[in-house]
């Protein structure tokens, strides 16, 4: 059952977007990259420690602390805290959690951070203990982690809808295009779609160019009141309509579409858009099948037209149909968490100017989606979030 | 495609003999229950005793209904392959070594989509498929989809192959061949394809009966073993520990004493030196080795397989120190599981009712038959099956144990039983 009305995001902006840069190994800690990047958001903002009375964190190489422990550990002392530990659809939900603080009084700035770090054994380790059901009953079936899965629900995509691999390569081609102008994305060499056609196979159909490298890095961004935001001076997008969504359609036995399905009306309904006025998106992209599944969950084409839709669209930042204008997490790399945050830094920075030579033109309003934690057999948490340029 | 194994080749010296590498083998408690089932060749899943609902993975409470009152109930298995990936690259030393590996999901008729290991001979997406449980090489319970239509040559799927124990091609040793159920059980493995039998006697200036027939296959070996005498088994593993890949110890004393019909403890002494540390000794000589050669190429060591019996759970009074003798060795079992499961070791727990031998003469039937228990520890071997309680009686007794422990003992305690 849907609630009748949702109360708007009106007044909530976000900025300061930063990017700790991305290393595909690190001996620090995951603490080192939260501390980069609050640092980033101080420097970038003008603000003191003491102006920042809010913060979430996500990470999952922090364990066994949580943001409770970032508190002590960088001299902070917060009235609001949170911990979003929910990977890929942390950046939407912490956005989220933070604007109704803001909206409510309880914070007036709050400092949002996804880091990781990647030691050179970590992601392994991760894996067999990521939750339960991981641990009982998807890893000791190949232990292929998520590609395993993804794999699958990828085959299923392709078997159900006619998918071919090189509709999957399109949106990974073009992406790879869109990294080249970004300078902290780590992989930028051009990718052909022959070459992508020609990787080696990872969990078939899945090959070399559907998967993401795992690294070490942390992206954040403030939360605060529109007001504030101009108060300080910061560049700053606005906040228009959000959604999450948990454990959608689980009667799907595989994975053929996300929660963003459920709510998606509410979300244009906030923002007074339809899904033709979007000039950008910044889709999750652990897998291009789940790239493809935004595009029709989230209303820009219908469920099993995502094949044509990247036929007649090229997906640069330059296109008809800009999608994950960085290079998105498949050429910039996965850094835990904070591929969770990817998404909204890179929107933030092409409503504010800051976007360089991958700038969307006139880019006026954009849509990130989150999806994160395959604590079986598909991602369960999905998020939305629609942001507009400020006037 | 399921290729059947070849007869392997003689064993390079010069080579390293390549260590274990197992599945990942942890699990949540309320996971365990389907290696409960698997461990017995059932398929089981989560029932929800209030509204019907059958789920995976194992949770806590109902995901329907949030009832917690949860069962454990016996499934067919019967389903739709929706989805496969062949793995190229696994996470897992274990699989690594294994790839490419197939895995799926599979819609159950009756209850929730599961991921599944895939037999070879399972086709593309959309496809029937019958799921079952069974305990890897870690010991711990996986699913596998297997073609609908059961075919003779299955079984020789690598991957089952993997979960099982086959004798086939592989080198068994048989601790006590004096015994009708020790000469079915040569016979047995025979059948079953062993390469080589070893046979324990213990007195091999004894003349036994039916002794000579099964001495004179090709394939056995009568080796002299007296498992009362530590050198003995020393001296045995010694000689042929290195080769051994299934133990049988099906050595048993059997008396049928309670506590007051006999005087003294010489009988209770002789069948706790054999069935007790018997059982020890020749774990202390034959574990290590087999241990060490749990991946030594297809035909790798893989299973120890203990002769207990049901009489091992609850006392039967009268055959009252031979029940104690075998609770013993049930629990030195136990113990010799925990040692072994880490090396990908299987250890087979076999629990019979009486047998059909002149120690149960006056027993009334039913009585398990030799071959029958024979044909019991090969099957067990094959389906990858670590406890067996062949034969009615034994299966009769098992229901009222789980039952109730307490009510049983109260009626094996009443004369007349």
């Amino acid at each position: 059952m849907q609630p009748r009305t949702r109360r708007g995001y009106e007044g909530v902006a976000v900025a300061t977007p930063v990017t700790v840069p991305y290393q595909r190994f690190s001996t620090r800690g995951a603490h080192w990259f939260i501390g980069r990047a609050l640092l980033a958001l101080l420097r970038e903002s003008g603000l003191s420690k003491e102006d920042v009375d809010g913060l979430i964190v996500s990470s999952f190489t922090l364990a066994p602390d949580t943001a409770v422990g970032v508190t002590q550990h960088l001299g902070l002392s917060p009235r609001w805290l949170d911990h979003v530990p929910t990977g890929g659809a942390s950046g939407v939900m912490a956005l989220r959690r933070a604007a109704r603080a803001v909206q409510a009084g309880d914070a007036e700035v709050v400092a949002c951070i996804g880091a990781d770090t990647n030691h050179v054994d970590s992601f392994r380790h991760s894996l067999g203990s990521f939750s339960d059901f991981a641990r009982d009953a998807s890893y000791p079936y190949g232990a292929g982690g998520p590609n395993s899965v993804f794999a699958m629900v990828t085959a299923h995509y392709m078997r159900t809808y006619g998918a071919r691999r090189e509709d999957f390569g399109r949106i990974a081609v073009d992406q790879r295009a869109n990294a080249a102008r970004n300078p902290n994305a780590l992989l930028r060499k051009p990718l052909t779609l022959d070459e992508y056609m020609a990787a080696r196979p990872v969990a078939e159909p899945i090959h070399l160019f559907d998967c993401v490298m795992p690294c070490a890095g942390a992206e954040a961004f403030l939360v605060t009141s529109e007001s504030r935001a101009r108060a300080m001076g910061v560049p700053h997008a606005l906040v228009l309509g959000a959604i999450e969504r948990h454990n959608a359609f689980a009667e799907d036995p595989v994975m053929v579409r996300g929660g963003w399905r459920v709510d998606r009306d509410d979300l244009y309904t906030q923002a007074g858009a339809r899904p033709g006025d979007i000039d950008f998106v910044q889709t999750y992209d652990d897998y291009p099948v789940i790239v493809m599944m935004q595009f029709e969950d989230l209303g820009f084409c219908e469920k099993g037209e995502g094949p044509e839709f990247v036929r007649a669209h090229r997906m640069t930042h330059d296109a008809d149909f800009p999608n994950n204008t960085g290079g998105g997490q498949l050429s910039g790399g996965q850094a835990g968490a904070a591929g969770g945050f990817l998404g909204l830094t890179e929107a933030i920075r092409q409503l504010t100017g800051a976007a360089g030579e991958r700038a969307v033109r006139d880019a006026r309003l954009g849509l990130v989606g989150g999806f994160g934690m395959v604590t079986y057999d598909r991602c369960l948490c999905t998020g939305a979030v629609i942001l507009g340029r400020a006037a | 495609m399921t290729t059947p194994p070849m007869r392997p080749k003689r064993k390079n010296p010069v080579l390293r003999t390549p260590q274990v590498n197992l599945p990942p083998g942890a699990r949540g408690r309320v996971a365990l229950g389907l290696t409960a089932a698997a461990s017995e060749g059932r398929f089981e899943l989560q029932t929800c005793e209030d509204c019907g609902a059958v789920q995976y993975p194992p949770r806590e409470s109902c995901a329907r209904c949030l009832s917690d009152s949860l069962r454990w109930r016996r499934h067919g298995g019967a389903g739709c392959l929706l989805t496969s990936t062949m793995l190229r690259h696994s996470n897992d030393l274990f699989f690594r070594e294994r790839l490419p590996w197939r895995i799926g999901v599979v819609q159950l008729d009756a209850g929730p989509p599961v991921i599944v290991h895939l037999h070879g001979r399972v086709g593309d997406a959309p496809a029937r498929v019958r799921v079952g449980a069974r305990l890897d090489r870690s010991g711990q319970a996986v699913l596998i989809g297997v073609p609908e239509e059961e075919t003779v040559e299955m079984a020789d799927d690598p991957k089952l192959r993997e979960m099982t124990s086959d004798p086939r091609f592989r080198n068994v040793l048989v601790t006590d061949g004096k015994t009708a159920i020790g000469q079915a059980i040569v016979k047995a493995m025979v059948d079953a394809g062993a390469e080589r039998i070893w046979v324990g006697i213990a007195d091999p200036w004894k003349k036994l009966p039916g002794f000579e027939r099964i001495a004179a296959l090709p394939q056995v070996s009568p080796v002299p073993l007296d498992l009362s005498d530590g050198r003995s088994v020393d001296e045995l593993a010694g000689e042929i520990g290195g080769k051994v890949d299934i133990v049988v110890n099906d050595a048993e004393v059997h008396r049928t004493f309670g506590i007051s019909s006999r005087r003294g403890t010489d009988a209770a002494r002789a069948e706790m030196d054999i069935n007790y540390f018997g059982a020890l000794r020749l774990a202390q000589a034959f574990g290590p080795a087999l241990r060490a050669r749990a991946a030594d190429g297809i035909a790798h060591a893989t299973a120890w397989v203990n002769l207990l019996s049901i009489y091992a759970l609850s006392n039967f009074p009268p055959h009252g120190t031979f029940s104690a003798s075998k609770a013993a060795a049930f629990s030195l079992a136990q113990c010799l599981r925990a040692e072994m499961r880490p090396a990908g070791i299987r250890v087979v727990n076999v629990f019979p009712g009486p047998i059909d031998d002149e120690w149960n003469q006056n027993l009334p039937p039913p009585k398990l038959a030799p071959s029958a228990l024979a044909a019991a520890i090969v099957r067990a071997l094959r389906d990858g099956v670590e406890d067996v309680y062949p034969g009615e009686v034994a299966q009769e007794w098992l229901e009222r144990w789980r039952e109730n422990p307490k009510v049983l003992e109260r009626e094996l305690s009443t004369p007349g039983h």
